[in-house]
């Protein structure tokens, strides 16, 4: 199973709604692709709800970091909404807390644009 | 156990030895530990041992003793020089978009151990431990 997303917009801020896993191959290439474009379009307000994401690896995680600094190089701002415990796991080992802003509640998280 | 080298056999690794960790008792939470660690280890093996070389095979072997799981993962690549990769955790790399897969290893499982395969390749050893085993 790969991931499927879905687009949506709150105001101003592109939500991207992830399911599924964020893997190697389909998976970490359909994201990449997908934050690419909304940034290259001149999205520059994205918030990547992972709440339906079951599993990512590291090549997810290489690819959420990849779609941070391609948004942040066209001036723009990512953040990522959501997270079960498993994948607050892996962004503390990894020490990605400290780059990605993390949300709990799409309210707050839309309003974190401002 | 051999396996080819694509991305098929990542699943393939992780499935049966789930299968095999389940049927040892490992808790649920264990279980994912246990899969996402082996999943790196295959990746690895596939992706920077053997290169995707349809003629190199990855080799996986799952054994266990008194309260542990013992997995090892080999390929039949070059070999690496473990100290020459770039920390991951260092501020400079944290930016990087690869580079985790040992770390993440490392986090999920109790014993971890890498080392040169002889003729070619390199050999990852990881051990889970069982919590209270009898």
């Amino acid at each position: 199973m790969s991931v499927k997303l879905t687009t949506r917009q709150v105001g101003d801020v592109t939500v991207i709604d992830a399911n599924g896993r964020i893997t190697l191959g389909e998976g970490a290439s359909t994201f990449r692709d997908t934050v690419r474009d909304l940034a290259a379009a001149g999205n520059k307000k994205l918030l990547l709800n992972l709440g339906d994401v079951t599993y990512i690896d590291s090549s997810g995680i290489g690819e959420l970091v990849s779609g941070f600094t391609t948004v942040t190089n066209h001036g723009g701002q990512l953040k990522l909404l959501g997270l079960n415990k498993r994948i607050k796991d892996l962004l503390q080992i990894t020490k990605l807390y400290t780059v990605f802003e993390v949300h709990d509640d799409e309210a707050s998280a839309i309003r974190s644009f401002a | 156990m051999l396996l080819d080298s694509n991305l098929e056999s990542v699943d393939k690794a992780e499935s049966t030895v789930l299968r095999i960790a389940g049927e040892l008792g490992f808790p649920e939470d264990d279980l994912h530990s246990i899969g996402m660690a082996v999943r790196e280890a295959a990746v690895n093996a596939v992706v920077h041992g053997n290169r995707y070389n349809s003629r190199k095979k990855v080799h996986l072997n799952v054994t266990h003793g008194p309260g542990r799981l013992i997995i090892t993962i080999a390929d039949e690549g070059e070999g690496f020089d473990i100290d020459a990769l770039p920390d991951p955790l260092a501020q400079d790399n944290l930016l990087r978009q690869s580079g985790r897969g040992l770390l993440l290893i490392r986090a999920f499982v109790d014993e971890f151990e890498l080392r040169r395969r002889q003729p070619h390749g390199t050999e990852v050893r990881l051990v889970k431990y069982l919590a209270n085993a009898s």
